[in-house]
């Protein structure tokens, strides 16, 4: 069974294009890893159905990070 | 038999986003039926998206051109390209809409003139245009289908200025359909049950809407993309030539719940 960072990681690799090694803790969606609005509503979408989950706008306006995206979902799974 | 007649029938695919879009729903059935699927699309973002996924389409006759819905120009210029690279165009899928966030967000009274006409003439006024432009080049029997959303007769909550153009839209369909019917041209309109696209998420109660859909529909179910495309199909291809200015309704059965 993947850990939610690993299944976080595929997500985004997939999704924005970039290097595994790229998709780190504290790397923020739009400064570092070059998302525009557009994809960050993509990434959460994929987030949801990843993980089965709703991710309401007002809790997906405060996902900036890889770690936020974690956190709140490990907060929401457990 | 060769029941859609669609086989190498060009059809020009507006408004694919990403995968998620119903247009790219509709192109990947299109390419199963043998038909050639023009891609047009507005922002550079879209582009890199749809040739991406054409990756997966290499041995099929397709195109991506560049299109913006608000200017007669480009739309004028896309269609050249289209008519020059292609010849006849066969069917045409008009699946593209805009509002700004702000007014879905705001209460309905609050629309702003700009917002108001910014989104009727980018989701309404944009199949006359688009009608127009590509009239030249279209062939007899041609078949024009247009996305629409049960906000255009119905209050949703949220949909707000996006419904008015829906209306408008749907009432331009039927005029263009009584228009072009003398050149053997349909027009039509396909109402989608909602699908989690990347436009539906910017409509602010979408969740709650998918779950009322799941409790009242009579088929109990959401609608998918693929249900959507295979209708569309239908209305692109000749087993649909009676049809014309008609709004379909692909939504499970929704729309006649009280």
């Amino acid at each position: 069974m993947s850990t939610v960072l690993e299944r976080v990681t595929k997500v985004v690799v997939d999704r924005l294009g970039v290097e595994e090694s790229e998709v780190k803790l504290e790397a923020s969606f739009r400064d570092d890893l070059g998302a525009d609005s557009l994809d960050v509503v993509e990434l959460v979408m994929e987030l949801e159905d990843e993980f089965d989950m709703e991710i309401s706008d007002e809790d997906a306006e405060k996902i900036a990070t890889v770690g936020d995206a974690i956190s709140y979902i490990e907060s929401k799974v457990n | 038999m060769d029941i859609l007649q669609l086989k190498n029938k060009n059809i020009v695919v507006m408004g694919v986003a990403n995968e998620r879009s119903i247009a790219w729903g509709i192109a990947k059935k299109l390419f199963e039926v043998g038909a050639n699927v023009i891609f047009t699309y507005r922002k550079e973002r879209s582009k890199g998206k749809i040739e991406k996924m054409l990756a997966d389409y290499t041995d099929y006759k397709t195109a991506v051109i560049e299109c913006d819905v608000n200017s007669d120009d480009s739309i004028a210029q896309a269609f050249e390209q289209i008519g020059a690279q292609f010849g006849q165009v066969h069917g045409i899928v008009h699946s593209v809409a805009f509002a700004h966030a702000e007014d879905l967000k705001n209460r309905f009274h609050e629309t702003s003139r700009e917002g108001y006409a910014f989104a009727q003439d980018t989701s309404a006024y944009s199949l006359v245009a688009v009608s127009k432009a590509a009239k030249p080049y279209l062939a007899d029997g041609a078949s024009i289908v247009t996305m629409s959303y049960l906000g255009a007769e119905r209050v949703l909550d949220g949909y707000n200025v996006m419904g008015v153009a829906k209306a408008a839209l749907e009432a331009a369909m039927r005029y263009l359909a009584a228009d072009l019917g003398a050149e053997n041209i349909r027009v039509n309109a396909i109402s989608a049950g909602a699908i989690r696209t990347l436009a539906a998420k910017g409509v602010p109660s979408f969740n709650q809407i998918l779950r009322q859909i799941e409790e009242k529909a009579p088929l109990k179910r959401n609608t998918n993309q693929e249900e959507v495309a295979d209708m569309t199909i239908v209305m692109l291809s000749t087993l649909s030539r009676g049809v014309t200015g008609e709004t379909i309704y692909i939504d499970s059965g929704y729309n006649i719940m009280g």
